[in-house]
């Protein structure tokens, strides 16, 4: 037996958590301008991972006495991560400047945030899964309310942190009767008792707690209640990253369960996610109608992209998993450009939130608001955008898997859904002009024009994207 | 065995009496005071049960800082038991319906657990055999080997636990006193002190 486990497949992991270490320990040293030093050095170091990422974990191993995993799947999802990771911390910086807050443990929290959710896309054990999950939830709560001047900061940390302990203790309970089931918490072991057991109540019972505690993480209907509320107080870039990072995490987590050691009881679990699916699209698209404030309609249209997400994982093809893959990594372009969008509406070097803010952009900012409806128009699925893509692969899979009526009721919902992304550019283009908004500060125009230019451009070339989301999705399947 | 069952018997009947007075006593001062004794009972099965490891843990941890942080809270904090204790009537057809649940889920996991039914073919060895190795040793065989994974990042998950503690409730207060050693150190009498001859009986003026 090694003494020192390999190592090597948990090569990111060990650099996040030493640089991390590193800069936590540098800004008690030298205090001048730690908080630029800070950012500066997360950034760099979530470029270097993006690298090592590529280069070493696409190779299927396994470390720590199985209970840590590397595949594609997991290197695409850390990929996707570390992307929305970057995104937010450049979100942060004007932000942070603007409010005269002066943290620099919180690009730290976001490293340690993306660590986490890096732990748990590769755990190949459930108390693996458990400890990476609670690593992230535990970062999060901190990013949601380390802004001690906003009362609704500290509303929305308290809220997600009673929640998402709630759901971790729906989590843990699944866990612990599926280990009362299959005698492990391998997940290897759990799919081998499940392909030769029969099913039992316990088990399914489980799987319910299981799929309820992510479901709270991915913020699916019924378990959405705290979403637009925490994306509201919380400060808006940290908004930025929960409406990414966290969601994409436990998706593709999710995924990685479903289709890994619970895949013998597809029925079982196939049932649940399509109440949580429909659900979800219908209400996401409904109860954003009634919003004024856009973090909340933000919030709910990400519920409504949960929705969406569900239907490529129900369908239960390797087109449906590379669906929502693709489909997450648009999504995250799209809300990243959106987010830019929400943190350029200034007023006298205020933020504000209220969407009839927007009125008259089109003549005050006529970019801005041309990149805003170019976001809008992507997100309600209209060709030739990438969002449209997005949403077509994942009908396509869910019509192919004989899901017709979730594909109909999809449709719907993304037609109820336009309503209130086209109203967004009519406020935009066709009110009348009330408070000029500031002109955006030049980081956040780039990261804009990066977005726009992703979604507007990505028809030219959709190949490599989509056959490397394949290469990740196939590696599901090996088994 | 008469002799081990005697003493479990004892351990028992004192935990479930403590465990009850934590919940009846009007002062809840006196309520923690009888959570420390339960933990203590509870430890002691734990023993009898040949999980030493547990039983120690069992006392350092909640008796010693548990209970200790429960005594300083419920000292420090007013609570006003009458208010608390209204709408007990009120609660109580549906905390009936919970323990009647409890009860029945209780019944059933005993009928499961007696059903006989092998269930475990893939179960990792459960325990070492204690005559071999003591379990705090077999604890600490697989904590360091199999687990360090584990081990490690649940002292991450500790790190950014306090790390959040921290930011969010470390304030710069102004005009705070704060000790600076270097400057301390590099005081020199010299620059403080001032060495002046007093001739007797005159003073200083």
């Amino acid at each position: 037996m090694d003494i020192i486990p390999n190592l090597f497949p948990a090569l990111p992991e060990i650099i996040v958590l030493i640089s991390s270490l590193v800069i936590l320990l540098a800004g008690v040293f030298y205090e001048k301008n730690n908080l630029r030093n800070s950012i500066r050095f997360s950034l760099f170091i979530l470029f270097i991972l993006l690298f090592v990422i590529v280069m070493t974990n696409h190779i299927p191993n396994e470390t720590f006495n199985g209970l840590f995993v590397v595949n594609p799947f997991t290197a695409f999802s850390k990929l996707m991560i570390i992307l929305s990771s970057i995104f937010s911390i450049l979100l942060i910086k004007p932000w942070l400047k603007n409010q005269s807050i002066n943290i620099y443990e919180v690009p730290v929290l976001i490293l340690f945030a993306t660590l986490g959710m890096m732990m748990m896309l590769s755990a190949n054990d459930l108390i693996s899964l458990y400890i990476g999950l609670e690593l992230q939830s535990l970062s999060l709560y901190v990013l949601a309310s380390f802004n001690k001047n906003d009362l609704r900061s500290a509303e929305s940390g308290v809220k997600y942190f009673v929640l998402g302990a709630l759901a971790s203790g729906l989590l843990l309970y699944g866990s612990s009767l599926i280990y009362g089931y299959s005698g492990s918490t391998n997940f290897n072991d759990i799919s081998l008792v499940i392909a030769n057991k029969e099913v039992n109540l316990a088990l399914i019972i489980g799987l319910i707690f299981l799929i309820s505690g992510f479901a709270f993480k991915i913020s699916a209907v019924p378990f959405h209640m705290w979403t637009p509320d925490v994306y509201e107080g919380a400060p808006t870039p940290i908004t930025a990253f929960f409406s990414v990072g966290p969601k994409i995490a436990a998706l593709c987590l999710l995924l990685r369960i479903l289709y890994g050691p619970l895949e013998g009881i597809v029925n079982e679990w196939r049932q649940i996610l399509i109440f949580f699916s429909i659900s979800s699209m219908l209400w996401g698209s409904i109860a954003a109608i009634a919003q004024s404030n856009i973090k909340r309609l933000i919030a709910y249209s990400s519920i409504g992209h949960v929705g969406y997400a569900l239907i490529g994982i129900i369908s239960g093809t390797p087109e449906g998993v590379r669906g929502v893959l693709y489909y997450l990594l648009i999504y995250l372009f799209m809300n990243i450009g959106t987010f830019c969008v929400i943190l350029s509406m200034k007023i006298k070097d205020r933020y504000v939130e209220d969407i009839s803010n927007l009125s008259g952009l089109s003549k005050s900012n006529p970019v801005l608001a041309f990149s805003f409806a170019v976001l809008m128009f992507s997100m309600a699925g209209i060709p030739p955008l990438a969002g449209f893509f997005g949403k077509y692969f994942i009908f396509i899979s869910a019509i192919e898997a004989d899901l017709v009526y979730l594909a109909v009721i999809g449709l719907l919902a993304s037609v109820i859904g336009a309503f209130y992304y086209l109203r967004l550019i009519k406020i935009m283009y066709f009110d009348d002009i009330q408070d000029t908004i500031d002109s955006p500060s030049s980081s956040l125009i780039y990261i804009l024009s990066v977005c726009s230019f992703f979604i507007i451009f990505y028809i030219l070339i959709p190949e490599p994207l989509l056959s490397y989301a394949e290469f990740a999705a196939m590696s599901l399947f090996k088994g | 065995m008469i002799f081990a069952s005697i003493i479990f018997y004892l351990f028992s009947i004192v935990a479930v009496v403590g465990a009850l007075n934590v919940i009846l006593q009007r002062n809840p001062v006196h309520s923690v005071l009888w959570l420390i004794l339960t933990f203590f009972n509870s430890a002691g099965l734990f023993v009898l049960l040949g999980a030493e490891f547990i039983a120690m843990v069992l006392v350092v941890v909640y008796v010693g800082a548990v209970a200790v942080l429960f005594l300083f809270v419920v000292m420090m904090l007013d609570i006003n038991t009458t208010i608390m204790r209204e709408g007990f009537l009120k609660y109580l057809p549906i905390a009936s319906i919970i323990l009647l649940v409890f009860l029945i889920e209780l019944i059933t996991v005993f009928i499961g657990a007696y059903s006989g039914e092998d269930i475990f073919v893939l179960t990792r060895e459960p325990i070492p055999d204690p005559l071999i190795v003591t379990n705090t040793e077999s604890i600490g065989n697989i904590l360091y080997t199999d687990y360090i994974y584990l081990f490690q990042s649940a002292g991450v998950v500790l790190l950014v636990a306090m790390i959040g503690a921290i930011v969010l409730t470390h304030r710069r207060r102004p005009g705070m006193k704060r000790q600076n050693i270097s400057k301390q150190i590099d005081r020199s009498p010299k620059d403080t002190l001032e060495i002046i001859k007093v001739d007797t009986g005159k003073g200083i003026t």
